[in-house]
Formats: structure tokens, sequence, C-alpha cells
């Protein structure tokens, strides 16, 4: 059976994995307009700028949207299903894609609050999230 | 497949030849190009061809992980992304922010259907009710098997003249009105809305182009890989209201004798959906309907049409006005 995926990093995105692999999210932002891009790029979107610098990240959002996949797309997907793909809104300002672990799919809701975790995956850890219990 | 290998297989030595891929939009794409290089004098009539064999080409499983790997590979794929997967996240979206039910998506499912069962070229013509669709296994939350487009095997083409070429045609020829595109994001998690999208630019583009609005068009053919699809470009387009589209679409507003018949073919839900020939359909079938070749599925003297094409997810859009020359 296939491996689920794993990111190769490259020249844009390096930094961004490595912190993952020390459990910090970061993310690029934009030393000339204040942008905040997320994935990296070699410049920015807003103002073309090439002077991207890494910011530290609260590991904290909020479910934008969510759905729970019954029909996985690769073998090594189908062991897992049902599984939950989100879109997470961090409260730092950009949105990425993770899965929600650690919780019955059915308790997920548009707008809950969640929490940035890590799974390690063949040696390179993935930004998860996770429902926050308060 | 390459341009040139098609070339090759029917024997053709053309002045101008290219390969375009737009996913859903390439069908629409084709028509404002080859629209542009016969202005431009480039060409004299340039032949439009798609087609592709999605259903017997591959398995379905293969197709379905071959479709995977349009995710973006470090930032989507890793998740277990798949194109169902990425429209259930715009859908489940849609329906918190309208309120809609799940109703709405289903009345487009079941039209479709019936559209198709009037076509005799059509993949699927066995007629689903509400219930079927409510029923239908879920794929990727809030969608089911029958909110999704097909896996077909066929192919569309057709062919953009000169205007002063109209005396080497055989059949009637119908006017490009006008043409816009619209493009936003290529992946989902790059999308700067998951409420509007690049349909909006696209569309409002081809109106001031063609001089008209959405309330002169008698036949709309918008791209439908999933029922969530059209329902938000109907709305985005300015068709409808948001959350509207699915109400009309339960009133019949969206068949014959409706407001706006749309998909007359039965779209990618039914009529199917190979590849980029996919979206060629819809530019087809609305050929058809503006010459009256449309048989029992005619919408009685259709003059203007809107066609809609998108690829990616909602990502590059492209839309026509056509209409009797």
């Amino acid at each position: 059976m296939t491996a689920k995926p794993t990111p190769v990093p490259n020249a844009d995105t390096c930094p961004f994995w490595d912190a993952c692999n020390e459990e910090r999210l970061i993310v690029q932002t934009c030393e000339s307009c204040g942008h905040i891009q997320f994935y990296p790029r070699a410049l920015c979107v807003k103002c073309e700028g090439r002077d991207l610098d890494w910011r530290d990240t609260k590991p904290n959002g909020k479910v934008y949207t969510f759905t729970i996949v019954y029909r996985a797309p690769t073998p090594a997907f189908k062991a897992k299903a049902p599984y939950v793909l989100a879109l997470i809104d961090l409260d730092d300002g950009f949105r990425m894609m993770t899965n929600i672990v650690n919780c019955e799919p059915e308790s997920i809701a548009i707008d809950m609050p969640v929490r940035i975790v890590f799974e390690d995956r063949d040696g390179q850890r993935l930004p998860q999230a996770e429902p926050v219990s308060d | 497949m390459l341009s040139s290998a098609f070339c090759e297989y029917v024997g053709a030595e053309p002045n101008f030849n290219a390969g375009l891929h737009a996913g859903g939009a390439t069908g629409s794409m084709m028509v404002m190009q080859a629209a542009a290089l016969v202005q431009s004098g480039t060409c004299k009539h340039v032949l439009c061809v798609t087609g592709d064999n999605r259903l017997t080409g591959m398995t379905r499983d293969k197709a379905v992980a071959a479709l995977a790997e349009f995710g973006h590979p470090q930032f989507e794929q890793p998740y277990g992304i798949s194109i169902p997967a990425a429209y259930a996240l715009v859908a489940q979206r849609y329906l918190h922010e309208t309120g809609a039910p799940l109703e709405h998506l289903a009345a487009l499912s079941v039209s479709h259907r019936a559209h198709a069962a009037m076509h005799p070229d059509a993949h699927m013509t066995q007629p689903i009710s509400m219930d079927d669709v409510a029923n239908a296994r879920v794929i990727s939350s809030p969608l089911r098997l029958l909110d999704c487009c097909l896996i077909s095997d066929g192919g569309a083409a057709l062919v953009i003249s000169a205007g002063d070429a109209a005396a080497d045609l055989r059949k009637a020829p119908i006017a490009v009105l006008g043409s816009g595109q619209g493009h936003t994001h290529e992946h989902i998690v790059a999308a700067p809305s998951l409420i509007n999208f690049g349909c909006k630019t696209s569309s409002t583009r081809a109106f001031e182009a063609a001089g008209v609005t959405t309330d002169d068009i008698d036949v709309a053919e918008i791209y439908d890989s999933f029922t969530i699809t059209l329902l938000i470009e109907l709305e985005s387009i300015g068709f409808f209201e948001k959350g509207e589209a699915g109400e009309a679409a339960l009133k019949g507003e969206l068949t014959h004798g409706g407001r706006l018949p749309c998909n007359t073919h039965g779209g990618l839900l039914s009529f199917g959906h190979s590849g980029a020939a996919g979206g060629m359909f819809h530019v087809v079938e609305a050929v058809r309907q503006l010459r009256g070749e449309a048989d029992a599925r005619q919408v009685p003297d259709a003059e203007l049409a809107f066609v809609h094409g998108d690829g990616g997810i909602l990502s590059a859009h492209c839309s026509l006005i056509l209409g009797r020359a």
C-alpha cells in the first residue's frame, strides 16, 4: 500500500517545514507592505516585493469550512476514511488546509476553535488541527 | 493530447496549431481564443477539438487518483484532498452562509437527469427523484454521489470562422457576441473567497462586450461539475440573488418553460463529463439551441445563450454570449 504523501520542501518553503519539525508554526510576511502570505512564495503577491521574512504565529484558529471525506482519493487515505478535511483561519490572519484530528467528525462545526498540532509523517512534521476544549 | 498528434491522426496541416489546457474552462477559452485568431486575420477557420476517454481509458480508481493530483503538492495533497472534497469545502461554507437546504442541490441533479433523458447521446438517462439524491451515499459531506458529475468517454468540437467566411459553412452561423475571463487562484487553499469567484468578472466582461444583461438570456449552459458549482455560478454571475438559485430550481425555473432553462443537454451531472470535452458540451448545446436543432429539448425561439466554463476548483473562468447571427 502506498503511503500518504509527505511534503517535499523547496527553496520557498524550507523554513516553514523546518519550523514545523520544531513544532513551530511560522508565516511569511512582506517587509515592504506588511502582507501576510500563505503558502510561502519567492515574492509578495500583493506588492511583488522580494523582502520577505518569517514570523512566529499563535497556533490557534477557527474552522472556516470542512468536509468529512468518505470517498478517499488513494489507497493510503482510503484506509483512514472517513476523515476530516478543513480550511482553518488562523488568528494571525492567514488560511491553511489541515485535517481535523483527535475528535469525532460529527462533532465539528464551522467557526469551531481549533489549535495546531503536529503529525509526524516519515520524519517530516505536518501541521494538523484539533478542537480546543474550553 | 498534443494538438499536433490530433492533426497527424486526421491528416491536417494547419497554419496555426496549439493546445489549450484550462480544465473545465478549456472549451469556452478555445472559442474565445479562436475568435481572436480569426479577428486578427491569423486564421480563416479554426477547428476547436476536445475529447477524452475518462471512463474506459483508465479505471475509476485510477481516474479518481489522477484527479487528486490537482491539489497543491505540499499544502493540500498531504491531507487527502480530492476534487469532490475541495468542492465540498465550498458547499459546506455556502450552506452555512445562505442557510440553504440540501434540497437546493438535489433539485439540480433531478432537472439535469430529466434533460439528459431528452438527449440521444447522454450518458445517464434513468430518471432520478429528490429521494434518490437524498439517499445516495455521501462522497464528501455535504456532497452525495448524485451531486457529482460523471466520468465519461466523449468528444466535442466546433468551428470558429471569420465573419466574412460564413459562405464556406454548411450550417447557419452563430455569432460570438461577447466573451470574458476571470482568474483568482488555482488551489482552493489560496482562493481569496469561497463565496465569490472569477465567474463574476468573466461574465461581467462578456455581458458588457455583448451589450446585453442576464435578463436577455434565453438559455444558459453553465459548468456543473457538482451541483454546488452551478448553484454558486448562477448566483455569482447574477442570474439569481445569493441563496435563491436553488429555490428557483425547486420551482422548475431552470428547466423548459421556466425563467432560465439551464443545461438543457443534462450537463456534466447527467449528459457526461470527459475531460476538456465536458466543458465543450455546454458550448455545443448552446449552438444547437440557437440553431433550433435541439429536438425534444429545444427552448422555443432561443436567440441568445450564455455559456460558462470553469477549471480547477472554481479557479479559471471563461464566459461566452452566443446569439443567432
